[in-house]
C-alpha cells in the first residue's frame, strides 16, 4: 500500500464544561490530555512535541506546566494564542510539523478558564479616555449584532430568524453530556430574555465556561503502526487572517477571512460544501451562525434565514450544524473550542455521538474565528475500517 | 505649547479627529493614490495594497448613510445604556463608528441607508487628570 503523508487524529477527548473555580489551567489541561492520550492508547513519552492553546494566561507557560502533572518528557513545547481561533492555531501548528515531517505523534492542548471574563472587547484602553458607549460599541455582542444586521440589511433576515438559531443549539446540547447546559429553550425565552445587543439577547450570546480539550496526532505511518480502526483523517487545515476590507477598522469582518479559508480548505481536502455530512462552526452568537452557513458555502448567499426556518441545519437535517450545542449552549471556554468542535466531528465520524449521531458521517468540518481576525478550519474524514 | 494650554483646549477622542486652531472640527482619513482605498487615520504603508508613501491626507465628509447599527443595552460598569452604535459609510469615501443620537433606540424607527450627519460635541466624561475630550456623533439628516 502507498503511504501518504496524511495527517491521522489518533486519539482525541475533552473534558465536561462548566465552572471549576477551584482548579488551575494547567490542572484542567492536564484532564483533557490524559484523556486524549488514553483514547489514542499511547502515553506522553510516544508524544514528540505540545502544542497548547490558551488565551488569557498566554504568557504562563501553561503547556510547560501541564506536563509537569502528566509527565515531563523533555519534548518541545509551543504555546499558542490567537484569540478564539487559538485551540485550532494549536492543532494546526502540530498538523503542520507531521505534515512536514518533523515528528510522527505530537499532544496538542486547548485550555481555558473564564471565570469571570464577563463581558468581552470593548474600546479604549491605554491613553485617553474610554470610547465605549461614545464611539458606539466594541462589546463582542455589538460586534456580532452590527454583523448580523449586516446580513438583514441585505436578505431581510429577522430577530426570530437569529433567535431560531439558538432554540436550535440549545435542543442539541440536551444529547450531548459533555455540555454545560442540557435544557431545552423555546423561542419566546430566546426572544424574551434581557437584550444584551439587539438582535442578541443573553440566550444568543456564547456561554462562557471552564473547558479543556485535547488531540493526539499522527502521520500515516504510525496511525497504520498502531491501528487505523478509530483514527480520523485530517483532509484539509487551513488559517487565515483578515484581508483589508472597506469597514474592517470598525467592524471587524467575520466573512472575509471565512470565505477564503473555506475556499482553501474545500481545495485543499478536494470535496465540495455538498459533501460534508456535519459542521461545527463558530455560534460565537446566534447571529454569527446565520453569516457562516453562507460563508462556508452549505447554502447560497441569502439563503441562510430559510436553512434555519425550514430545519436543514437541525439534527435530522440536510446539514446539521453544532450538534453538540455549539458555543451557545456547550459553552466557549477561547482556548479550548477549536479542538472541542474538532473533537464533536471526529464522535460522530467515529459512529460514537450517541442520541445525537449524524447517520453515516463520513466527512465533517469544524471552524472557528478569533478577533480579529483569525479563521480556523478542518476538514475531518471517517476512518476508513 | 504648554501643558497647561493643552488642557484649555479638548483633545481629540481618536487621533483622527482633528481640531483646527480656527474653523471647524473634522476627521481625517488617508487616500492610496494607488489603489484608492481610504482608511481613517494616518499611516504610511496602504494596508490594503501594501504600497508605500503613497498615501494623501483627505478630509473626510461630514455627511454619510448609516451602514448597519446595534441598540446596546448590556455595556460595561458606568456606561448609560441604551444606545444605538452605529457603522456609517461617509460620503466619498471612509467607515466610521460612533453612536447615533436623536432618535428612538427601536429597531423600527432606525432605517439602515437612512443619511446621517455628524456633529461634534465635548464628551460627557473627563480622563483622569481632567482633561476634556471632543467626540463625534451621527444623527439624522434630511436626505
Ligand atoms: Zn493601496
Amino acid at each position: 500500500m502507498k503511504m501518504g503523508n496524511d495527517v491521522y487524529v489518533l486519539g482525541i477527548d475533552m473534558i465536561k464544561f462548566g465552572k471549576f473555580p477551584e482548579r488551575s489551567v494547567p490542572d484542567l489541561g492536564a484532564e483533557a490530555a490524559l484523556l486524549a492520550l488514553d483514547d489514542a492508547g499511547v502515553t506522553i513519552n510516544d508524544c514528540q512535541a505540545l502544542y497548547c492553546g490558551n488565551l488569557m494566561q498566554a504568557s504562563a507557560m501553561v503547556g510547560q506546566r501541564l506536563l509537569q502533572e502528566i509527565g515531563q518528557t523533555g519534548i518541545a513545547v509551543v504555546n499558542c494564542a490567537n484569540a478564539c481561533a487559538t485551540g485550532a492555531t494549536a492543532f494546526r501548528e502540530g498538523w503542520t510539523a507531521i505534515k512536514a515531517g518533523l515528528y510522527d505523534m505530537v499532544l496538542c492542548v486547548g485550555v481555558e478558564q473564564m471565570a469571570g471574563a464577563g463581558l468581552l472587547g470593548g474600546g479604549g484602553g491605554g491613553k485617553g479616555i474610554p470610547t465605549e458607549g461614545l464611539l458606539g460599541s466594541g462589546t463582542m455582542p455589538a460586534v456580532f449584532a452590527e454583523a448580523g444586521m449586516e446580513h438583514s440589511r441585505k436578505y431581510g433576515t429577522t430577530f426570530e430568524q437569529f433567535a431560531k438559531v439558538s432554540v436550535k443549539n440549545h435542543h442539541h446540547s440536551t444529547m450531548n453530556p459533555k455540555a454545560r447546559y442540557q435544557i431545552e429553550t423555546p423561542l419566546e425565552d430566546v426572544m424574551g430574555a434581557e437584550m444584551i445587543s439587539y438582535p442578541n439577547t443573553k440566550l444568543m450570546c456564547s456561554v462562557n465556561v471552564d473547558g479543556a480539550a485535547a488531540a493526539v496526532i499522527c502521520s500515516e505511518k504510525k496511525a497504520r503502526e498502531l491501528g487505523m480502526k478509530r483514527a480520523v483523517k485530517v483532509r484539509a487545515s487551513v488559517l487565515t487572517s483578515d484581508r483589508w476590507t472597506q469597514r474592517d477598522l470598525t467592524m471587524p469582518d467575520v466573512n472575509t477571512c471565512t470565505r477564503d479559508a473555506a475556499a482553501q480548505a474545500y481545495e485543499m481536502a478536494g470535496v465540495g460544501a455538498d459533501e460534508l455530512n456535519l459542521i461545527e462552526l463558530h455560534d460565537c452568537f446566534a447571529t454569527a451562525e446565520i453569516l457562516h452557513y453562507e460563508n462556508l458555502g452549505i447554502c447560497k448567499d441569502g439563503e441562510a434565514g430559510r436553512m434555519i426556518d425550514e430545519g436543514h441545519v437541525a439534527l435530522g437535517g440536510r446539514i446539521p450544524v453544532n450538534a453538540s450545542g455549539g458555543l451557545l449552549s456547550k459553552g466557549h471556554p477561547l482556548g479550548a473550542t477549536g479542538i472541542a468542535n474538532i473533537y464533536e466531528v471526529s464522535t460522530h465520524l467515529r459512529g460514537e455521538a450517541e442520541k445525537r449521531q449524524v447517520p453515516n458521517a463520513r466527512l465533517g468540518l469544524t471552524h472557528v474565528i478569533g478577533l480579529g481576525s483569525a479563521c480556523a478550519i478542518h476538514i475531518l474524514e471517517a476512518p476508513s475500517s | 505649547m504648554s501643558e497647561e494650554a493643552a488642557a484649555s483646549k479638548p483633545l481629540p477622542i481618536v487621533p483622527f479627529l482633528k481640531i483646527p486652531d480656527s474653523g471647524d472640527p473634522y476627521l481625517e482619513g488617508s487616500e492610496c493614490k494607488k489603489c484608492k482605498a481610504v482608511f481613517l487615520g494616518s499611516r504610511s504603508v496602504c494596508s490594503s495594497c501594501g504600497a508605500r508613501d503613497q498615501l494623501a491626507v483627505k478630509k473626510l465628509s461630514n455627511r454619510g448613510e448609516l451602514y448597519v447599527f446595534s441598540i446596546t443595552y448590556r455595556s460595561f460598569p458606568g456606561i448609560e445604556t441604551p444606545y444605538v452604535s452605529a457603522v456609517v459609510d461617509l460620503d466619498g469615501g471612509g467607515t466610521v463608528k460612533g453612536n447615533l443620537i436623536d432618535i428612538e433606540p427601536d429597531p423600527e424607527k432606525i432605517k439602515m441607508g437612512m443619511p446621517v450627519e455628524l456633529i461634534y460635541e465635548i464628551a460627557p466624561r473627563k480622563d483622569r487628570e481632567g482633561n476634556e475630550y471632543l467626540t463625534y456623533y451621527f444623527k439624522p439628516a434630511n436626505a
